[in-house]
C-alpha cells in the first residue's frame, strides 16, 4: 500500500511552546485518517504542516515519497477545507470553486464545466450566481469542500470541517463526508476534537495530547483498547481504575480502564459502591459511584430503575471489558 | 422595568443629542448663507439682501485657480505616497506578529498625535539645514507624512475584518503571493483603500498649519483662506471660497463612508 | 500559459504530490518569500520606515536638538554650543503664563467636549438604528473633515459683533446678559470674537467630532444587556451611568481626549483669529520660528507639548484607550 502522508520525527516549535514534538506518523492512500484532541493538542498544526503553512522546526515530511519541506503550499497537490471555510466573499460561489483552476490556467468554459460538476458532487447544483454571504453554514461548507476537490487533490485536509454546524446537520454530513471519501478514493486527513466524530468516519484515528500522538488505531482499538489515561478519558471518558484496586483484581499492579457501558448493576457478589449522583440521557441514566477512594461512571439502561442517591449497590463487568494500559501513569 | 425605555430614549438625551448635532453643522450652514450677501464690508447678519454676483466675481479671480489648482496637485500626489506607505504598513502590521510593530503603529500615529505645529517647524527647520528650497515637493513632503496614518487606519480595519485564512485558502489553491495579492487581497481591501484614499484627499486638501511652514511664498487654497482671515480684502470673496472649499470636501467624505459602511467604522478615527 | 500546457499541468498534478514552480520572477520571489517570511516584511516596511523615520523624525529629533543651542541677544545668531539656557526661558513669568493659558484651555476644551460629545454618542450608539444610526454617523464624519479654516471663519462670522449671537441676543431681549458676561474679566472682553470665551467656543466646536466618534465606539461595544443588568440588580438609571456606563465609556472618552487636548496645545490659528490678543504655544512657536528667528527658543517651545502629550499617551495607553481607537 502506498503512503501518503508520512511524518518521520517531526518537530515544530514556537518560542518555546512545543506544539508539535518528535511525530511519527504514516498515512496511507486512500485512508480516512482522523487527527483527535483537545485545543492546542498540535493536531491543528500537523494539518498546517502537510498544507505548507508551517513548516517543521525540525523532522521530514513527505507526501507520497516526495519530501515536502521546501515545498510552498501552492505547490502541494494537496487541498484543505477550512475551519471558517475561507470562502472569497468578493466571488460568486461558481469563481471560487473555479478559483485553483483559474490559478492553473484553465480557460473559463473548461473550469466553470468542472466547477458546476464539482457543485453537483456537492450536491449544491445551480448555486453558482451566489455569494458565499447568501448561503447557509452547512452550504458554505459544502462550497469549500467543492473548490478543494474540484483540483483533484492527492489528499483533502479537513480542519474541524463539521465543528460549526447543528447537530442534525453534522451528523448527516459525517455520513456524506464518509460515502464521497468512499466514492473519490482520495485520501482524507480531518482534524476535530469531537470524538464521536472522530470515531464514527475515520478509518484511523490518532489520538493528539501535548505535541505528542497518545495511540494511534482504529475507532475500535482506541475506544475499547485505550493505552493511556489520557486516551481513556478522552475518548469517551472511560472510568480509569487505580493499579492497588486493580493489583487485587488480575495481580498486575497497572491503570486499567472501564468503559460505563460495561459496568452492570447486580443483585449480589459484586463490588459495593455508593451512589453519588445520577442524570437522565434519554436512553440511558449515567449514574456516579464511588468505589472505594474512585470516582467512576456508570449508564444503565433506562428500563432499570435509577437507585437512590446514597444507596450502596453491587456493580459488575465482565472480566474482558477491563483493559489494563501497560506502562500508562 | 425599563422594558420601554429600551426602545425610546429620554427626551433629555435626545434633546442633547439633538442640540449637539445642530451645534456641529449650523455654522457650516451659515457659510452658505454668507456666500450670498449682497454685504460686502462687514459680517452683518442678517444679510440686507442675496445676489449671486459674488459666484461671478470669485470665478474670475487668478488667485484662487492658481491656489485650488497646487492644492489639488498636492492632495493627489499626497494621497498616492500616503496609499503606498500607509498599505506596506498596514499590511505588515496585521499579517504578522514581529518585534516592533507598536513602534511602527505609533511611529504612523505620531504625525497627527503630536500638534501639526510640531511636524511644521521640525520639518521646516530640516529644510533650512539640509538646504531645500521650498516647492511643492516640500508641501507634499509634509502632506503625505500625516495622510499615511489615514490610510494605514481604514487598512488595518479591513485587513482584521478580511479573515487570514483567506490568504491561506488562495495559497491553497495554487496561487503564489502574486496571484493571491491580486484576486485575493487586493479586492477585499480596494474599497477600504480607496475610502483612506479619499480621506486622505480630503486632509491634505485642507491642511493649512502644516503647509504654512513647508509653502513658502506658495498659496494652497486654505494658505490663500488663511490670509484672508488674519486681513481680510475680499471677504465676499472669501464667503464663496469658503463654500467652494465645503462642497469640495463633503464628496470625497461622503464617498469613503459608503465605501466603507458595512462594518468598519473607523474611518473618521484616523484624522 | 497556454491552453495545452495547461492541459498538461493537469495530467502532472493528478500523479504528483508536488507541482512544478511556476517559474518567472514572481513565481521565484513568491517561493523564497514562503521560505523566508521576514524578507517579505522588511521589503514591506521599508518604505514607510525610511520615509517616517528619515523625514518625520529625522525632522523632530533635528527641531529637538536645536532647543540645546541658544540665541546670542546682542548679535540674534545661533550659538552652536549645547546648553539648557533655552529652557530655562521657558521659565520666564511670560512664557509661563503661555503654557499655563494653553494647557488650561486644553483641558477646559477636552472637559466641555466629553459633556458635550457624550448624549450625542451615547445616543448613536444605543437608540439610533438603521438610518438614524447611518445619519448620526454621517452628521459627525462632517463636520470631523470639513475644511479646519471654513470651520473658524463661520465663527468668525458667528462671533462679530455685528454678526448672528448678537443678533440673537437682541431678538430675545437677552442684550444685558450678553454684556454680563462679557464685563466678567479674563473670559471676557469687547466682544466675543476677542475673548477667552470666544476662542474656547471655537475650539470646542472645531475638536468636538473627535471626541464624538470614539465615545460612540466605546459605547458601542457595551452590550444593551449590562444596562438591563444594572437595573435588573437595582439601580437607578443614574446609579447605572456612574458604575457601569461611564467607566465602559471611559477609555473611548480618554482616547478622544488625546485629540482634543493634543490639538488645542498645538493650534495657533485659531487664537490668533478668534480672541484676545494675549499668546498660546502654537503663536509663540510661530513668532519664535518666524518673527524673532529663535529658533532654539521655538523648539524649547515645542518641547511643551511633546513632553504633555507623551505622557498624556502613556495614561491613555494603560487606560486601554488605544483599543478604543
Amino acid at each position: 500500500m502506498t503512503t501518503a502522508v508520512s511524518f518521520a520525527k517531526v518537530s515544530r516549535h514556537f518560542g518555546a511552546v512545543r506544539a508539535v514534538d518528535n511525530v511519527d506518523l504514516s498515512i496511507a492512500e486512500g485512508e480516512f485518517f482522523a487527527m483527535l484532541g483537545p485545543s492546542g493538542s498540535g493536531k491543528t498544526t500537523c494539518l498546517r504542516l502537510i498544507a505548507g503553512f508551517e513548516q517543521p522546526t525540525s523532522g521530514h515530511i513527505e507526501i507520497f515519497g516526495t519530501t515536502v519541506e521546501h515545498v510552498p503550499p501552492y505547490r502541494r497537490n494537496v487541498n484543505t477545507v477550512f475551519q471558517d471555510y475561507a470562502l472569497f466573499p468578493h466571488m460568486n460561489i461558481i469563481d471560487n470553486v473555479a478559483y485553483g483552476l483559474m490559478i492553473r490556467g484553465m480557460n473559463k468554459a473548461d473550469r466553470h464545466a468542472a466547477a458546476n460538476e464539482a457543485l453537483e458532487l456537492v450536491a449544491l447544483p445551480g448555486y453558482g450566481e451566489r455569494r458565499p454571504g447568501q448561503l447557509s453554514g452547512g452550504q458554505r461548507q459544502r462550497v469549500a469542500l467543492a473548490r478543494a476537490l474540484v483540483n483533484k487533490p492527492k489528499v483533502l485536509l479537513l480542519d474541524e470541517p463539521l465543528g460549526a454546524l447543528d447537530l442534525k446537520l453534522r451528523e448527516q454530513m459525517q455520513e456524506e463526508l464518509k460515502i464521497l471519501q468512499r466514492k473519490l478514493g482520495i485520501t482524507f486527513v480531518f482534524v476535530t476534537h469531537d470524538q464521536g466524530e472522530a470515531l464514527s468516519m475515520a478509518d484511523r484515528v490518532a489520538v493528539f495530547n501535548d505535541g505528542k500522538i497518545q495511540q494511534i488505531g482504529s475507532p475500535q482499538d482506541i475506544y475499547q483498547r485505550p493505552e493511556s489515561r489520557f486516551v481513556a478519558d478522552f475518548v469517551g471518558s472511560s472510568n480509569v481504575l487505580e493499579p492497588g484496586f486493580v493489583k487485587q483484581l488480575t495481580g498486575k499492579e497497572s491503570y486499567a480502564s472501564l468503559r460505563p457501558e460495561a459496568i452492570r448493576i447486580v443483585s449480589a457478589d459484586g463490588h459495593s459502591a455508593t451512589v453519588t449522583g445520577s442524570s437522565y440521557l434519554g436512553g440511558t441514566t449515567r449514574i456516579s459511584l464511588a468505589l472505594g477512594d474512585m470516582r467512576i461512571g456508570a449508564l444503565i439502561p433506562a428500563d432499570q430503575a435509577v437507585p437512590e442517591n446514597g444507596t450502596t449497590v453491587q456493580i459488575s463487568w465482565q472480566e474482558n471489558d477491563l483493559h489494563l494500559m501497560e506502562g500508562a501513569q | 422595568m425599563r422594558s420601554d425605555g429600551k426602545q425610546r430614549a429620554p427626551w433629555g438625551l435626545k434633546l442633547a443629542a439633538g442640540l449637539g448635532l445642530a451645534f456641529m453643522h449650523l455654522p457650516i450652514a451659515l457659510i452658505f448663507v454668507y456666500a450670498f450677501t449682497t454685504e460686502d464690508k462687514s459680517y452683518q447678519w442678517p444679510p440686507p439682501g442675496f445676489t449671486l454676483k459674488w459666484l461671478e466675481v470669485t470665478w474670475n479671480r487668478p488667485d484662487v485657480w492658481e491656489a485650488l489648482k497646487l492644492s489639488l496637485q498636492t492632495a493627489t500626489i499626497s494621497t498616492l505616497i500616503a496609499m503606498v506607505l500607509g498599505t506596506l504598513c498596514a499590511a505588515a502590521v496585521s499579517r504578522t506578529k514581529f518585534f516592533g510593530r507598536e513602534t511602527i503603529s505609533l511611529l504612523v500615529i505620531l504625525p497627527i498625535a503630536l500638534p501639526g505645529i510640531i511636524t511644521g517647524i521640525a520639518l521646516r527647520s530640516a529644510f533650512s539645514i539640509a538646504d531645500i528650497p521650498f516647492s511643492i515637493w516640500t508641501i507634499i513632503l509634509g502632506h503625505a507624512t500625516f495622510c499615511v496614518v489615514v490610510v494605514y487606519n481604514n487598512a488595518v480595519a479591513r485587513f482584521r475584518r478580511t479573515s487570514g485564512s483567506l490568504v491561506e485558502a488562495s495559497m491553497d489553491l495554487g496561487a503564489n503571493s502574486f496571484q493571491t495579492f491580486r484576486h485575493v487581497i487586493l479586492p477585499n481591501i480596494g474599497t477600504a483603500l480607496l475610502a483612506g484614499g479619499m480621506l486622505a484627499f480630503a486632509l491634505s486638501f485642507d491642511e493649512v498649519i502644516v503647509t504654512t511652514f513647508t509653502a513658502g511664498q506658495q498659496s494652497t487654497l486654505p494658505i490663500w483662506m488663511l490670509e484672508e482671515l488674519v486681513r481680510p480684502r475680499q471677504r465676499p470673496v472669501t464667503n464663496v471660497v469658503a463654500m467652494v472649499v465645503v462642497l469640495v470636501t463633503v464628496l470625497p467624505i461622503l464617498a469613503a463612508y459608503y465605501l466603507t459602511r458595512d462594518g468598519d467604522q473607523v474611518a473618521g478615527s484616523g484624522k | 500559459m497556454t491552453a495545452t500546457s495547461a492541459s498538461n499541468a493537469k495530467t502532472v498534478q493528478s500523479e504528483s504530490a508536488v507541482l512544478p514552480g511556476q517559474g518567472g520572477i514572481t513565481g521565484s520571489l513568491s517561493d523564497k518569500f514562503w521560505r523566508n517570511p521576514k524578507l517579505l516584511l522588511i521589503l514591506m516596511l521599508t518604505p514607510p520606515a525610511l520615509w517616517l523615520g528619515i523625514i518625520y523624525l529625522g525632522s523632530l529629533f533635528a527641531l529637538l536638538a536645536q532647543s540645546f543651542f541658544s540665541i546670542d541677544e546682542f548679535s540674534g545668531m545661533v550659538q552652536y554650543e549645547l546648553t539648557l539656557k533655552t529652557y530655562g526661558e521657558l521659565f520666564r513669568p511670560a512664557n509661563l503664563d503661555i503654557i499655563i493659558r494653553t494647557v488650561s484651555m486644553a483641558a477646559i476644551v477636552t472637559f466641555a467636549a466629553a459633556c458635550v460629545a457624550f448624549p450625542i454618542g451615547y445616543f448613536a450608539a444605543r437608540y439610533a438604528r438603521g438610518k438614524w444610526k447611518a445619519l448620526f454617523y454621517i452628521g459627525v464624519m462632517l463636520p470631523l473633515w470639513s475644511s479646519y479654516l471654513v470651520k473658524v471663519y463661520a465663527w468668525k462670522l458667528i462671533l462679530a459683533k455685528e454678526g448672528i449671537l448678537t443678533w440673537i441676543f437682541t431678538k430675545l431681549h437677552l442684550t444685558w446678559l450678553l454684556e454680563a458676561w462679557l464685563a466678567i474679566p479674563i473670559i471676557g472682553g469687547y466682544s466675543l470674537s476677542v475673548s477667552y470665551t470666544g476662542t474656547f467656543l471655537v475650539f470646542l466646536y472645531v475638536w468636538l467630532p473627535f471626541m464624538v466618534l470614539p465615545v460612540q465606539a466605546a459605547l458601542e461595544r457595551v452590550p444593551g444587556s449590562f444596562i438591563e443588568a444594572s437595573g435588573d440588580l437595582g439601580a437607578t438609571p443614574g446609579q447605572t451611568f456612574r458604575h457601569v456606563i461611564f467607566p465602559l465609556a471611559l477609555p473611548g472618552i480618554v482616547a478622544g481626549s488625546i485629540f482634543t487636548f493634543s490639538l488645542t496645545l498645538g493650534d495657533y490659528i485659531i487664537p490668533q483669529i478668534v480672541g484676545s490678543s494675549r499668546l498660546f504655544i502654537g503663536q509663540a512657536v510661530y513668532a519664535q520660528q518666524g518673527t524673532a528667528g529663535n529658533i532654539p527658543l521655538a523648539a524649547a517651545f515645542t518641547v511643551v507639548p511633546i513632553v504633555i502629550m507623551g505622557f498624556y499617551l502613556w495614561g491613555a495607553k494603560r487606560m486601554g484607550a488605544f483599543d478604543a481607537l
